[in-house]
This record gives C-alpha cells, structure tokens and sequence, in this order.
C-alpha cells in the first residue's frame, strides 16, 4: 500500500505549517526569553522547509538561496538578541519577557 | 517506499522535537530539543536534495546558533525551571492555541484544496534544477555568486553591523543593578488588590455603620427598659 | 561658451548681493554695503548686455532662448521649473530694469546717508531687482507669479521702511492688501491656463493659443488684466499707489514708477497671442480702464500740493496711456511708452528726491520756487524730465505717446476717435499740471522764508495773546486800586471808633482828676505827698487823653484826604483796563481786515503787516537754512537719466532714411508678437496727429506759465478744487464703506472662521485625543500581548487568502 504514495511537496509544506504553528504557539505561551527565541527559531525552521519544497516544486534554485539568506539573518537576530538578554540579565536579577514591560513609556 | 518511510520518521523527529522546546521547563532541555528538530530538518533537507543547506543547517545551527543558546544560558545562570503551570495574562494560551490552529489548518486547507491555492497563481516552470547537467550544490554555487551576489555581500555587512551591536550591548556597563521596577502585570495585580482592599473596608464599614445603627435603637431599648424596671421596682415598693 | 548661457546670471547678482547683504551687511555699514548692492546690479546689467548681444547675433526668428535650472515643482502632469525665458521682450525689459536699478542704486548711496537702516535698504533694493528679474525672465507662469509676490513683498517693506512712523506701515499694508486683489485674478487665471493647456510654459501654452475657445481666453485676459490693475494701479486699485510714497524717494523711483508698476504691462504683452484670441471687447475694456485711469489721475495731479504725489498720480495716468495701448493692441507702443517712461519718471522721481533732500525733508511744493538757482544741476535734469514728460518734441515722451495716441486713433471708428480725444485731453493736463510742478519749484519767488498760513495765524494769535497778556495786568492793577480805596475807608472807620472812645476816655479822666483832687483835699500828711502825686498823674492823664484826641483827629483827616486819590487811582486803572480791552479788538478787528493769507503765496509776499515780530521760532530757523545741491552720487544719476531721456526716443522714430524705417524697438520685439499692429493711418494724419498733440501740450504748458508764472488768468485756488485734491473722494469713500458695512461682512467672516473653521480643527483635535486615550490602553508593554497582535494579523492574512483562493 506504502509503495504506491509518493511524498509530494505538499507534505512538506503541511509539515512546515505544523511546524511553524508549534512554533508560534511557543512564542506566545513561553515566558523565558531564551525559549521565545527558540521558537523564533522554529518558526525560520518551518519557513525554510517550505522555501525549499516549493524550490523542490518549481524546480528553482532560488528557493535555496534564500534559506541561506534566512540563515544569515537569523543568526544575526540571535547574537543581537542573546546580546539584549545578557545586557538586561546585568541590570535585573529575574529575566521573564514580561518583566520587560517596565520598558513602557 | 523508503522515502515515505524516511518523511514520516523525520516529521515525528522534528514535530517531537519542537513540542519539547516549548514544553520542556528548563531552557537547556529546550535547547536540546531545539538540536533534535533542526536534525530531523537536516535530513528532510537531504531527502529534497538540499545537499549543502543539510550540512549548513548541522554546522550553523545546531553547531553554532543552538550552543550559543546554552552558553548564554550557562553564563547568566537563568537555567532555572519555568512554571508552566501560571500565565499570568488571562486568556494568552486560549488565544495561542486559536491562533496556531488557525494558522495550521488554513494553511493546511488550502494546500490541500488547490496546488496552487496560496498565492492563487502558478509558479514558472521550467526545469533549473537539473541533475544531469550539475549537482546541486554546484548550481547553488553558481546562483549565490551570480544572481545573488549583491545580496550576499549584503549579508556580509549585516553580519558585521550585527557583532558590532551585540559587542555594545553586552558591554559591561558601569552602575549596580537596577532597582526593579513593577512590570505592567504586577502593577495590575496591585491594582486590582487595591480594589478588592478599598471593596472590603467599603463593606466592613457599611457592615459597621449598619451595626451601629442597627444597635442604638437597642442600647435605647435597653435604657427604657432599665427605666421601666426601676419604675417597676419603686412601684413594687410603693 | 555662448553668450545666452549667460541668461542665469541676470537675476544670480543681485542674489548673491542680496546673501551678501544678509550675512555681513550690518558690519560693512555705510557706504560700502550700499556699494556691494550697486556692483551686484552693475553685474546683473553687464550680464543682461552681453545676453543682448547674444540674442542680437542670432536671426529674428530664432531669437528665443530658454534655460532650464532645475526641476521646481514635479507633481504627476503638472510640472514646473526654474527655467529662464530670454527672448527680445524679456531681455528689453531687464535691459532698463538693472540699467535704472543700478542709477537708484548709486543714488541711493548718497540720499540714504546716515540712515539707521542703511544696509537694510539696500539688502531690499537688491532682493527687489531679484524678484523684479525673476519675474521678467520666468519661463512659465508660476515663476512670474513668484516674482510678482516677491516685487509685492519688496513693496511692502520698502514703503514701510521708515516704519517708526504708523502712516508709513499703514501705507505699505494698504498696499500689500490692495494687490492682494489682484493676485486673486493672477492666480486664477494661471489655474485656467494649466486647466485649458495642461501646460503653464509659456513656450507651451502660447503657441497653442490659435483656435482656442474664445470664452476661455476672454476669462484668461481679463483674470490676467486684474492682476494687472492691481500691480499697474489702475481704476479702481490704483489706491496705493499715491500712499506707496511714504517710502524713501529713489523707492519710488525704481519701484512705483519706473519697474514694479510696469511688471502689468508687461504680463499683458507677454501673453499678447492669448488676448487676441479673447472675444473683441476685452481689448476695449483694457483700452477704456487705461484711458480712463489717466484722465482720471491727471486730473487729480492738477491739485496735489506735495511734489511726490503729483508724480505719483502722474505715473498712474502713464500706466493708464500702456494699457491704452495694450488695449488697442499696440503692444509695441505700450513697450516704448514703458520705457520711455522709466527713463523720465524715474528722472523726475531722484529730481524730487533731490529737491526734498536740498529742502529738509519738506515735500509741499508751496514752500518752494526759484530753486533753479539753489539747485543747479536737479533743476536742469528736472526740466529734461518736465519737457519729455510733458510731449515736447524731441524728447522721449513725446514719440512714445504720440504712438499710443496714433493707435488709439487707428482703431477706428468713434470708439477710437473718442479713446484717441480723451488720450488728447490727459495729455494737455499732463502738460498742465507737470508745467505747475515745475514752475512753483523751480522758478516763481523763493517762497521758503515766507511764513505760512499756518504760521501767519499762529502769529496772530500770539499777538492777541499778548494783548491779552495787557488785560490781564490792567485787571489786576484795577483790583489792587480797589482794594487801596476799601483798605483806606476801613482805616477812617478805625480811626473814627478809636476817636469816640478817646473822647469818651477824657470825661473819665478828670472824674479821676476831681476824686484825686477830692481825696488830696481830705488829706492827712502822711499821705498828701502821695496824693499830690497821684493828681498830677491824673492831670497827666488827662492831657494824655487830649493829645491823643488831637493826634487821632489829625490821622483821620489824613485818611478822609487819602480816599478820594485812592478813588482816582481806581478810576484810572478802569480807564486803563477799557483802553487794553479797546486795544484787544483792535487787535482782532485788525486780524479780522487782514486778507486771508493764500496757502501758495506764488506772485508776492504774504501780507504779515501786524505781525512781523510775533511769527514763531521755525520761520527764524528757515530763514536761517539755505537749499544745497546733492553730492554726486545723487546728481550723476540725474545727469545719465536726463540724457536718456532726451534721446530714448530715437528708439523708434516714425521717419524712414533711405527707405528704412527707424522702427528699432518694432523689429526688435516683433518675435514676440503674435500679430503684427498695422497702422492703417496714411502718412499726413500722422503727422497732423502729432502736431495736434503737440499743440496740446504747448497749450498745457502756456496755460500753466500764465497762472502759476506769470500770475494771469483763473487764480490758482480756482483750479486746485478741493474736490482733485482729494482724489474725487474715491479713496475716502472705499474707507467709509470698507470701515462700516464692510467692516460688519468682515466681522462675519471672521464669526465663521472662529466658530465653523477652528470649531472643526479643534474638533478633530479633542476626537484624536479621544481615541489617543483609549487606543494607548493597548499599549501594555507586554511582548507577548504584541506577538498575539502580530499573529492575529498573519492569521487574517493567510484566511484572507485562502477566502481569495476558494471563492
């Protein structure tokens, strides 16, 4: 029966919406800003797997030249996110995403 | 049939993985799960013939971006359990949920519905990928250094921009730790304590000016009566 | 490099002077900033020559040159740039607009001397020849509206230069509001242009005039022509022009008289293809407006005392002659008559300043004459002026207006017999009244030492005063006497009282006489020497009595003998007193005989029999000043403006030498026209035309020596009603109304902008703040309140899709 299904993209795609929604769901529940970066990065996760089965799909390389591009910048975001943990970690003893509130004008 | 096999294997290993980051209650177990999921990823990778971005993803991301997370963790000494158990604000995992699911399934239903259905537009055609001509890896090669070349070397400034950024804001700077200020959630807790105190001593003292009124005419009773049985006294005596 | 290139650097001088002035003029001082401002002109005039030169290199076709700067204003189709149009209309222009702004420049170095504002005026003067050149050089309508507010603004602050003074700052708002109006008309216009064309070159719009609906350009012409009142001052916004004299003279020279004013003509001209396709009668109103304004400021001029304000009306009646002639389609003749007219309006203008600047700032030509001594080099300039002004042949007034007439006449009809007789008639009274200004300036009696009536009456006051002054003493003596007389009948009543009971003391006295003689009878020895004593002393006191009744009948006889001198005295302080009060009357019998003094006392001196020594301090003063001549940065203007004067006329003569006609400045701007002005008059009513105009003038000016020189004729006062003086009661009357029932309108506009307009504005203003409030509850600072906003809108989007994929 299994070898009569072939894996379309569209399983993929499927996948990487899963993906993403767990991801979105983590960022929004989790309070520990390190873990909402996490998600963060799930959520990229679930994006690339979608730039490259829609390359996959089209039969374009540039599907996988922006998954490089969407590495770039997500390790980017990272350090100058950790940075931002680190640099408030220094001022206040508790680090919760909602601390962070006091920042409000 | 083995290509199934592989896909269903992975999607476990990588669905697994990020419910574990957002339910594990210690950061360093989330960002171990995190590993697990970009693995599984890797490999779907491999299985799309994404040959380089399967290598990038276990060098850069879980070699390089995951340890930075546990070196961070490590340093600030924030490993500790989160509770799981509160959320402070009303209503956020209610709405989480409604939205994720929203978002699971429409995207899930268009998907399903149509090939084409999330941009409503056929994509171009036209085979680029092709095996017998190049590799893969090659062709990405070539695209980067070709097409993309402006933009990578973008890139190259953002990384910089990027180090220069997390180099000032990580800067130990000079001053003692801040007095913590109340964050919004707890300036509303105050609040609404606040209420609930100033309800309280309302009705404690509606109760009491109740009491008090309530009781006078009875100290008053009480007085006729003290009159009334000393005039029946006297008249017992009379 | 080609000489046209250089097109850019006409209006670039006088802003980099302008710059110039603004950054460092208050250091420079005098007069080295009023030099800065001179070289920036003289730099602007140089670049005008050689893009002259340039266009004259060039066939008469091809004459026509734009450069474009920069792109001003992109907006979808509508486009506008800072784009210069050199052509030989633009070029004539900034040719006599830096010429003559450079002259007023020098001029004002010496006439501004040890002014407060030194540097400020030039940095003005400067910023206004920028504006006046942007104006003339723009390429498309827009940029000569910026120029037209930049000349307005210049206007404003210049004729309230002097703004300590509230007439001069009420002056330059008159003005900035009265051509406001016709901004109005400029601006509309510029919008129906863009509407009709799609363009607002003029290189785009004009050359797509032909076959233009007619409707359209009739509205164009005549919004156009209301700007063109307002700036030009013509009926019925010429008001500002007379009060625009508050401003320093050579202001008046280069702005409200020789450049600005014209700027309306010039516009006219400018889009001359666009009127032509206006319906017929709109060259008729222009025609009638302009013939109309010049009689009717001529008229006034006639009456006008202060030396600027009959140039002033005279300039409004000389813009009244170009419009005559745009109107007419005489385009080339209005150009002539502008220039011309520049070179001797400006003329006369420095001529009066001048003679203001000899004379201390007094401006009333009745306190002037017989300055053609006094003031050499101005009288001789001026009367260059007079003559050109006046049509005398062969100065440059006469061919210039002598053209506007011709057009007039050839138009044909009794439409153009009547504009060319009224045209006629302002000529003679402009002949009349410039005849009247010079002769009570310039020749006549030296009128500065005479008192004036004013000053005649204060005498006279100042003698009743002092007859007064005798009264009063005569008065006081009288009370004195009186007051003599009672004090001496009162003394005779003390006297008298004190008389009685002296007398009555005496019979006391010997009573005591007789009981010291009693007593001294019964007396014992002990006592007699005692008593004796006491006798004698009685008897003493007795004589005592008796002296003194002597004494005191003695003093009251002398009192009685004094009363009657003490009377006499008083009656002849009465007398006195009678004889000052008799004196008084006479006084003012003798002022009431004495003739009323003349306001111009032209032929003899006023009759100040009577009042010789009383005349106040300020006529001993005058007496005391003597009229200079101007230093040579003042009269080496007036010498170069006399001489264009003379001969700026020979721009286009009427003659033709060897079968050429001498019609340079015809040739000249014929690229710019769209249709040649035929003159269909033969040859021999030309010239007896002109010689009927010449006689008009000779007449105007005969008249004028008869009454003012010669003093022959209706006296002056008959002609100077006071019904001219004022202007017809034009200006009084738009205040009245302006100050009553347009007072009330405005005060409803004001009600509606207070209530309706800001109502709304603050309205909206307390809706925001409404809705600020509520909407900033949403800002918690919460991130994850933000991130559930965000997701809610990826969410909405992918459903939105989704509806969009499936439906």
């Amino acid at each position: 029966m299994l070898a009569a299904v072939e894996v379309t993209s569209n399983w993929y795609l499927i996948l990487s919406a899963a993906l993403f929604a767990v991801g979105a769901m983590g960022l929004l529940i989790r309070r520990n800003p390190l873990v909402m970066f996490m998600c963060v990065e799930l959520m990229l996760n679930a994006v690339n797997l979608s730039f490259v089965a829609f390359g996959d799909r089209l039969g374009d390389i540039a599907g996988q030249v922006s998954v490089f591009f969407v590495l770039v910048v997500a390790a980017a975001e990272v350090v100058v996110g950790l940075a931002l943990v680190v640099a408030i970690s220094r001022r206040r003893a508790t680090t919760t995403a909602d601390d962070l509130s006091v920042l409000r004008g | 049939m083995v290509e199934v096999i592989v896909f269903f294997v992975c999607a476990a290993i990588v669905l697994g993985g990020a419910a574990g980051v957002i339910i594990a209650r210690n950061p360093v177990h989330s960002a171990l799960f995190l590993i697990q999921t970009l693995f599984g990823m890797a490999v779907l990778f491999i299985s799309l013939e994404a040959h380089f971005l399967a290598a990038v993803q276990v060098v850069v991301y879980a070699g390089a971006i995951v340890i930075l997370f546990l070196f961070v963790i490590m340093l600030l000494g924030v490993d500790q359990a989160e509770d799981l158990n509160i959320e402070p604000i009303v209503g956020q995992r209610f709405v989480a949920g409604i939205l994720s699911l929203g978002i699971f399934f429409l995207v899930t239903a268009s998907l399903v519905g149509s090939e084409d259905a999330i941009t409503g537009a056929r994509g171009s055609s036209g085979q680029i990928v092709d095996e017998t001509v190049k590799p893969n890896v090659e062709q990405l090669a070539e695209t980067l250094f070709t097409d993309y070349v402006f933009a990578f070397e973008a890139t190259a400034i953002l990384l910089t921009i990027a180090v220069v950024g997390a180099v000032v804001l990580a800067r130990r700077t000079k001053g003692d730790m801040l007095d913590t200020p109340k964050n919004t959630l707890e300036i509303r807790e105050e609040n609404y304590q606040a209420r609930i105190d100033a309800r309280a001593a309302e009705l404690e003292a509606e109760a009491a000016g109740n009491n008090s009124a309530a009781e006078a005419p009875d100290s008053a009773e009480a007085g006729d009566d003290l009159v009334d049985a000393a005039d029946a006294t006297d008249g017992g005596e009379a | 490099m080609e000489l046209l290139d250089l097109v850019f650097l006409i209006p670039a001088f006088p802003l980099l002077g302008f710059i110039t002035l603004l950054l460092i003029g208050k250091p420079l001082g005098e007069p080295l900033a009023g030099w800065i401002g001179t070289a920036a002109m003289a730099g602007s005039f140089t670049a005008t020559v050689l893009v002259y030169l340039g266009l004259r290199n060039q066939d008469a076709e091809d004459r026509i040159f734009s450069q474009t700067l920069f792109e001003w204003i992109p907006a979808g189709d509508f486009s506008v740039d800072i784009g210069f149009l050199a052509d030989p209309l633009s070029i004539a222009m900034c040719l006599f607009i830096s010429g003559i702004g450079m002259l007023i420049h020098v001029y004002s170095i010496g006439y501004m001397h040890g002014d407060e504002y030194f540097s400020k005026f030039f940095l003005y003067l400067n910023l206004f020849a920028f504006s006046m050149l942007m104006l003339v050089l723009g390429d498309n309508l827009l940029l000569t509206f910026l120029g037209w507010e930049g000349v307005g603004a210049c206007s404003y602050l210049l004729i309230s230069f002097w703004f300590e003074e509230p007439a001069n700052a009420t002056a330059g708002k008159k003005a900035f509001v009265t051509n406001r109006i016709g901004d109005w008309g400029f601006m509309v216009a510029t919008f129906l242009v863009f509407f009709t064309f799609g363009s607002i070159k003029y290189v785009e719009f004009l050359p797509a005039a032909p076959g233009m609906s007619t409707n359209t350009a009739t509205a164009i012409a005549l919004l156009l022509f209301v700007g063109a009142m307002g700036k030009s001052a013509q009926f019925p916004l010429y008001l500002w022009l007379p009060d625009a004299m508050a401003g320093p003279t050579p202001v008046s020279a280069l702005i409200h008289a020789a450049t600005m004013v014209t700027s309306g003509i010039y516009l006219l001209t400018r889009v001359n293809g666009l009127i032509y396709e206006a319906a017929d009668w709109v060259g008729n109103v222009i025609a009638w407006v302009g013939v109309g304004t010049a009689l009717f400021a001529a008229t006034i001029a006639v009456a006008q005392t202060d030396i600027k304000k009959v140039l002033a009306y005279s300039t409004v009646s000389q813009l009244g002659y170009m419009f005559l002639a745009v109107g007419t389609g005489a385009y080339v003749a209005a150009i002539f008559h502008m220039i011309t007219h520049a070179f001797f309006k400006a003329l006369l203008f420095l001529g009066s300043g001048s003679v203001i600047h000899g004379m201390h700032h007094d401006q009333d030509m009745r306190h002037y004459g017989a300055l053609r001594k006094l003031l050499p080099i101005t009288s001789a300039t001026f009367i260059i002026g007079w003559l050109a002004i006046a049509g005398v042949p062969p100065f440059a007034g006469f061919w210039s207006k002598d053209e506007i007439l011709l057009a007039a006449w050839d138009t044909g009809g009794v439409n153009g017999k009547a504009l060319w007789a009224v045209g006629l008639v302002t000529a003679l009274l402009t002949a009349f009244y410039m005849t009247r200004q010079v002769m009570m300036t310039f020749y006549g009696r030296y009128r500065y030492d005479d008192p004036t009536p004013v000053e005649i009456d204060q005498a006279w006051n100042n003698r009743i005063a002092a007859s007064q002054l005798t009264i009063n003493e005569a008065v006081a003596a009288e009370d004195a006497a009186k007051e003599n007389v009672n004090k001496a009948v009162a003394a005779i009543a003390t006297a008298e009282t004190n008389l009685e009971t002296m007398r009555n003391n005496v019979p006391v006295a010997e009573g005591n006489v007789e009981t010291a003689k009693a007593a001294l009878a019964e007396a014992t020895d002990e006592n007699r020497e005692q008593l004796t004593a006491q006798v004698a002393a009685a008897e003493n006191g007795v004589i005592a009595a008796q002296t003194t009744i002597t004494n005191g009948e003695t003093a009251l006889e002398t009192a009685k003998a004094n009363v009657p001198i003490a009377e006499q005295a008083v009656v002849d302080a009465t007398a006195k007193r009678a004889e000052a009060s008799e004196a008084l009357a006479a006084v003012q019998r003798e002022r009431a005989n004495a003739p009323v003094p003349e306001p111009a006392a032209l032929f003899s001196e006023p009759d100040i029999s009577g009042v010789e020594d009383f005349l106040p301090e300020e006529v001993a003063e005058r007496r005391e000043f003597h009229p200079h001549e101007s230093p040579w940065t003042m009269t080496l203007p007036l010498g170069v403006l006399a001489v264009l004067s003379i001969v700026g006329g020979f721009l286009n003569l009427p003659f033709s030498w060897n079968h050429k006609w001498w019609h340079h400045l015809e040739h000249w701007l014929e690229p710019t026209l769209a249709h040649k002005h035929e003159i269909a008059a033969s040859g021999n009513t030309k010239f007896l035309l002109a010689l009927v105009a010449i006689a008009a003038g000779i007449i105007g000016i005969a008249f004028a020596v008869n009454v003012y020189l010669k003093g022959k004729g209706p006296k002056p006062a008959a002609i100077e009603k006071s019904v001219l003086a004022n202007g017809w009661f034009y200006d009084l009357s738009v205040s009245n109304f302006m100050g009553g029932p347009g007072r009330k309108l405005f005060d409803l506009v004001a009600w509606f902008d207070a209530t309706i307009v800001d109502g709304a504005v603050n309205g909206v203003g307390s809706v925001v703040r409404g809705v600020g409030g509520t909407a900033r509850r949403t800002q918690t600072g919460l991130v994850r309140n933000y991130a559930v906003g965000v997701a809610v809108g990826a969410v909405a989007l992918v459903g939105w899709f989704f509806l969009r994929a499936s439906l």
